[in-house]
């Protein structure tokens, strides 16, 4: 388990941001200067409704501790109608981790406009004190559960 | 059953349809399997009967080019899947001729393995017709026991008697449901979340990945299964630590969500009995419950979940934690 | 096997204070397929470049990998120096050190960390980049305007002075619009037809202009330069190219005395005939005949505009009509009307004829309208002598009985209305309940000054909750003075509101046809906000007027004109460059479901019979074909395709997973 030097866990969090709103907004909170932890990591994509969930269990067996998508606000999608798509398949795969016995908040959806810079720090600091609160993802590596 | 098998016959006689798809004797009495009859002299081995769950759609999509027309046996809920491959332009029904094959549902062996009922010969009593009890002649003599303690679990929630695409129908079809379909999934809901992954570690660690419900499934028919496919990183078979063996449940069950039209092979095929419905059961739900009442292949015509949206639609926060308050 | 360059940006100290770069090249010079690492001061600098042109050469580079600022910065910049070096543009990938990095964290050990894992995953990334080509598709030289309004009028206008052939269809029979109907116009008070008629003139005499009147557009195939349309021409029951608009036809149409068929223009307030033009100076000066109302479609019987036509081009059997037309980029000017004012039974609108509209007294003001410009009671025919203005009927409203947006032009028209009625009837008293005054503009705060100072308009800040019309025929408005804090009723013989603008009725369904993103209110979506305002984000989608937003006329006007230099610079080009990051089917793989089709926002996925030839196969099978010009690379095929045929050139399903592997090494 990662740890800093006090001795706390550092959790492992990749976001995927979507090129137009997000990944702007990100851009955002960096030109703002409004911090957020080192252990966030952002992959760029063209639209929330291009991640598929493969990708987030493929983070999550390769021993991320969180997953967070963040697209356009709803209405706003670059593409009219990717977030919508998107809003449904993270409903389903949620549910269904849920459902499989992994702990809630190990993913998310947030929808965050090229303006909201405020909001991406924010959002990325409670997500990084909620995975932090959840400690290592050991479930989700391997669903198939063989010790 | 001589009266499907006489029409079929004479179906394949007079020139209306090219070939069968239907039922053979197995080597043993519990277990005929899919087969292809192009012959009056073959179709001497066509079977139907309480044992022939099978679900032949999916063996549909192989004949659908092919010259001249197919017959094809299917019960009331084979006919989901039927429709919504008609949905993904997989079969061709112009080229179909739907026989809609009566069913007052279909029998697990297991059951009677379970009661201790072993070294059978021959069974009686599994017609398509009838109401009495299923009698096992064994080695060690007559067994009965109730057709509805025999019927599989996917039967006691029933879709219903009607088929939603046919030609014709032969045979009376009976609704077998006694039981609510989401009773398992919401059981699994109300565990606390340990207890959750401890079922499913337990379940899911017995998977030998034999590939049978896969194979089985009528929305898994994809020319090349994204597990085989290199562009997802998936293919590692030799490595038993690969993405795939580990994600394989949830990926699967993710690709055919809106599509699932909950026949319930995957389980019945399931060498190590893995209750793998429960899956795309709790799609299902999740489906009806944050879109409205879906059920793919009842209309052919009709968008998938996953294929359409409101505006309005549940945030993906609001689909977790709702036991919880 | 890639040979990649790293080249780490210090970016001045914007990078280099947080993070190490020296460092960073050391940890990434021996990641898989890196040939070659190196930071400088200025990556995106003249020299900077240079630097990385020279190692492209030197060390036969086949990918670049820039750790810098963002790819929404400077990744076309990079691209660019590429292909000046004869490397493909994109190879070229960057992992974004400042402002996910070196921006927002202080501690340099871990920022330098996060560092080099954004690069690897760059790295990792452009190991699977392969070069893309820009694809090319032809411009047909041809705008589409829908709607003839005076958004539609000026942009036709400014296109075809530019030497370009565009056609405007507009469903009323006459083009026009909303500020045909217009009396005056604020804030210089000048007769609207008298400015808007010459312009009409000019776009019907236009030889680059082409006008389908009483035509509506019903259906939209295509992309961006080369648009396919279906132009439904309704049927006129007029022969357009022998009448010669004389109007014998209207004067005599026995329907036209019973005073039975509400005229349209004049909102209702007066009657027209079944074969008619909207009004004298229509264009084209056709009449079309009413078929719901007109006597010889409902019984047979009558036929009088055909036997006195001199001309004989009164036609009953004429059918609709389909012109299938091609574009090379379509203007939407579909303009606005005003809102139902069903929901606000307190104003009485249904039940009093004196309460009515704003857009009706510009009716009842003109001197071509029902009362010959006489400001009449519709109830009794008499002059009224107490007018009160009621503002925001419907913006700004809260409740779903509005809209939440301000309509931008009731303060400018109501401060019109108020002056010219005590222009022409000193002795009227005209009271205006506000909630806020806006005035913004050039010109206008004077205008509503000169209403307050000059004119003595009656100015009250608050909101009428109640009219209730009276035995004797008057009107008591019951309102509050939010200024005083006072209830007020007062006597009105007539109540005029400013009923909320909304977007034409027919806004949506011509979005949809577009593929064109609309808002909750239905206006049209600018593809941005501030930068690229009179742009649909559909490529070759121009708005113009108010289906993009409430606006005024001159206002209209610049952006007619801002639309139609967008419209110019797209028909300028010979053949258009598309972006190769596409949506690309591997025929091996696909199924011919159709689930890809079904999430395509831009309509750019069709179905072929295509013979599949491979290993094991050989026949003809239903594949997924994407149009390349007109997908725009949202990847929503790719996540909803079952069996992963569909991939995303430049964020394929491999890059993403192996920069997900990368960062989670």
């Amino acid at each position: 388990m990662p740890m800093n030097e006090n001795n706390e866990f550092k959790p492992l969090i990749v976001a995927f941001c979507c090129n137009w709103c997000s990944y702007a907004g990100a851009d955002l909170a960096g030109s703002s200067r409004l911090t957020y932890p080192e252990n966030v990591k952002i992959i760029r994509v063209p639209c929330s409704g291009r991640v598929n969930p493969m990708f987030i269990l493929r983070a999550f067996e390769r021993g991320a501790d969180g997953v967070i998508i963040c697209g356009c606000h709803p209405g706003d999608c670059h593409y009219s109608t990717g977030n919508y798509y998107a809003r449904r398949r993270m409903a389903l795969l949620f549910s269904m981790l849920e459902y499989m016995g992994i702990e809630n908040g190990r993913t998310r959806v947030e929808w965050c406009s090229a303006a909201e810079g405020a909001k991406f720090s924010k959002t990325m600091n409670e997500f990084c004190e909620k995975i932090a609160s959840l400690g290592e993802n050991v479930r989700l590596g391997d669903l198939r559960c063989k010790n | 059953m001589q009266e499907l098998k006489n029409r079929l016959i004479q179906l394949i006689s007079d020139g209306t349809v090219a070939r069968v798809i239907g039922w053979k004797k197995g080597d043993m009495p519990y277990n005929p399997e899919p087969a292809c009859f192009s012959t009056v002299e073959e179709l001497e081995d066509f079977v139907y009967d309480g044992f022939c769950g099978a679900n032949l759609s999916k063996m549909m999509i192989e004949v659908a080019n092919l010259e001249g027309k197919t017959a094809v046996c299917l019960k009331p809920c084979d006919t989901y899947s039927f429709n919504q491959l008609i949905r993904e332009h997989r079969v061709n029904r112009e080229n179909a001729y739907i026989i809609g094959v009566g069913c007052r549902g279909k029998l697990d062996i297991e059951k009677a393995r379970k009661a201790g009922i072993k070294g059978i010969e021959a069974i009686e009593g599994v017609g398509i017709e009838g109401e009495g009890d299923v009698t096992f002649k064994t080695i060690y003599g007559d067994k009965a026991m109730a057709y509805s303690e025999l019927l599989l679990d996917r039967c006691h929630v029933c879709k219903g008697k009607d088929h939603m695409v046919y030609d014709e129908v032969i045979g009376e079809s009976k609704d077998t449901a006694d039981s609510d379909r989401f009773d398992d999934v919401k059981k699994i809901e109300a565990m606390s979340s340990a207890e959750k992954f401890a079922y499913f570690q337990n379940e899911l660690s017995k998977c030998i990945r034999c590939n049978a419900c896969r194979n089985v499934c009528p929305a898994c028919s994809c020319r090349k299964c994204v597990f085989d496919n290199t562009k997802f990183d998936s293919q590692q078979r030799a490595n038993v630590d690969s993405f795939e063996e580990k994600m394989f449940h949830i990926i699967r069950a993710f690709h055919v969500a809106g599509r699932c039209t909950d026949c319930g092979e995957c389980s019945r095929v399931c060498p190590q009995g893995i209750p793998l419905h429960l899956f795309n059961r709790k799609f299902i739900k999740d489906i009806d419950d944050f879109y409205g009442e879906f059920q793919a292949g009842k209309d052919p015509e009709a968008q998938s979940p996953l294929t359409d949206f409101t505006f309005e639609d549940l945030e993906p926060k609001q689909a977790v934690g709702r036991g919880e308050n | 096997m890639q040979r990649i360059g790293v080249f780490v940006c210090h970016c001045g100290s914007n990078i280099a204070a947080t993070v190490d770069v020296k460092k960073v090249v050391e940890l990434v010079r021996y990641e898989q397929g890196v040939v070659y690492a190196d930071d400088y001061m200025y990556m995106c600098s003249e020299a900077g470049q240079q630097k990385v042109m020279e190692a492209i050469k030197e060390h036969n580079l086949t990918g670049l990998v820039i750790c810098s600022c963002s790819p929404r910065m400077h990744e076309a910049t990079f691209r660019a120096c590429a292909a000046k070096a004869g490397l493909n543009p994109f190879m070229v990938e960057i992992a974004n050190i400042r402002e996910h990095c070196s921006w927002i964290h202080k501690d340099m050990e871990e920022a330098t960390k996060k560092a080099v894992i954004l690069a690897r995953a760059a790295i990792a990334k452009v190991n699977l980049n392969t070069p893309l080509q820009e694809g090319e598709s032809p411009v047909v030289k041809r705008a589409l305007v829908i709607g003839g309004g005076i958004a539609g009028i000026q942009t036709a206008l400014d296109i075809a002075n530019a030497g370009y052939p565009v056609d405007i269809v507009e469903k009323e029979p006459s083009i026009g619009g909303r500020m045909s109907q217009l009396d005056k116009t604020f804030p210089t008070l000048d007769c609207s037809s008298c400015i808007l008629t010459p312009k009409m003139v000019e776009v019907a005499q236009h030889p680059n202009i082409k006008i389908y009147s009483y035509s509506e557009v019903e259906k939209v195939g295509g992309f961006v330069g080369n648009f396919e349309v279906d132009i439904r021409k309704k049927a006129r029951s007029v022969n357009e190219d022998k009448c010669t608009g004389c109007g014998v036809c209207q004067t005599k149409c026995p329907l036209g005395k019973t005073g039975k068929i509400p005229s349209e223009f004049n909102r209702g307030l007066g009657t027209r005939s079944a074969i008619y033009t909207p009004f004298a100076q229509a264009v084209p000066n056709v009449p079309v005949i009413d078929r719901e109302n007109c006597t010889y479609f409902k019984t047979g019987k009558c036929g009088v505009c055909a036997k006195l036509c001199p001309s004989g081009c009164i036609d009953y059997e004429q059918q609709d009509q389909i012109v299938t037309e091609k574009y090379g980029a379509i203007v939407v000017a579909t303009g606005f009307d005003i809102i139902n004012l069903d929901k606000y039974d307190e104003y009485a609108y249904n039940t009093c004829p004196d309460v009515i509209t704003s857009l009706e007294l510009e009716r009842l003001m003109n001197a071509a309208g029902p009362t010959g410009g006489h400001l009449l009671r519709m109830s009794d025919g008499k002059a009224p002598k107490d007018i009160v203005f009621i503002q925001c009927v419907g913006s700004r409203c809260a409740d779903d009985r509005g809209k939440p947006y301000c309509s931008k032009v009731c303060c400018m028209y109501t401060a019109k209305h108020a002056m010219l009625i005590k222009d022409h009837w000193p002795e009227m008293n005209v009271t205006v309940f506000y909630i806020d005054v806006r005035t913004p503009g050039k010109n206008f705060d004077e205008f509503y000054r000169r209403a307050v100072e000059q004119y003595h308009v009656n100015y009250i800040k608050g909101q009428v909750g109640k009219v209730m019309p009276q035995a004797d025929g008057s009107l008591i408005v019951q309102g509050s003075d939010l200024l005083d804090g006072k209830q007020i009723k007062m006597k009105a013989d007539m109540v005029v509101l400013a009923a909320a603008v909304e977007p034409n009725k027919d806004a949506r369904k011509i979005a949809s046809m577009l593929t064109a993103s609309i808002d909750n209110n239905d206006f049209l979506t600018e593809a941005h906000a501030k930068l690229r305002p009179v742009e649909s984000p559909t490529a070759g989608i121009f708005l113009s007027g108010m289906s993009q937003g409430p606006k005024d006329i001159p206002e209209t006007v610049s952006q007619a004109g801002a639309a139609a230099v967008k419209v110019i610079g797209l028909l300028a080009k010979d053949k258009l460059k598309t972006n190769p990051c596409t949506a690309k089917c591997d025929m091996f793989q696909c199924n011919g479901c159709s689930t890809c089709a079904n999430v395509c926002p831009y309509g750019a996925i069709s179905y072929e019979d295509t013979l599949v030839r491979g290993p094991g196969v050989n026949e003809t099978r239903r594949i997924a074909k994407v149009n390349t010009a007109l997908c725009q690379g949202c990847g929503a095929c790719t996540s909803a395709c079952p069996s992963g045929a569909m991939d995303l050139q430049g964020f394929s399903n491999l890059q993403i997973i192996s920069e997900v592997d990368a960062i989670c090494r």
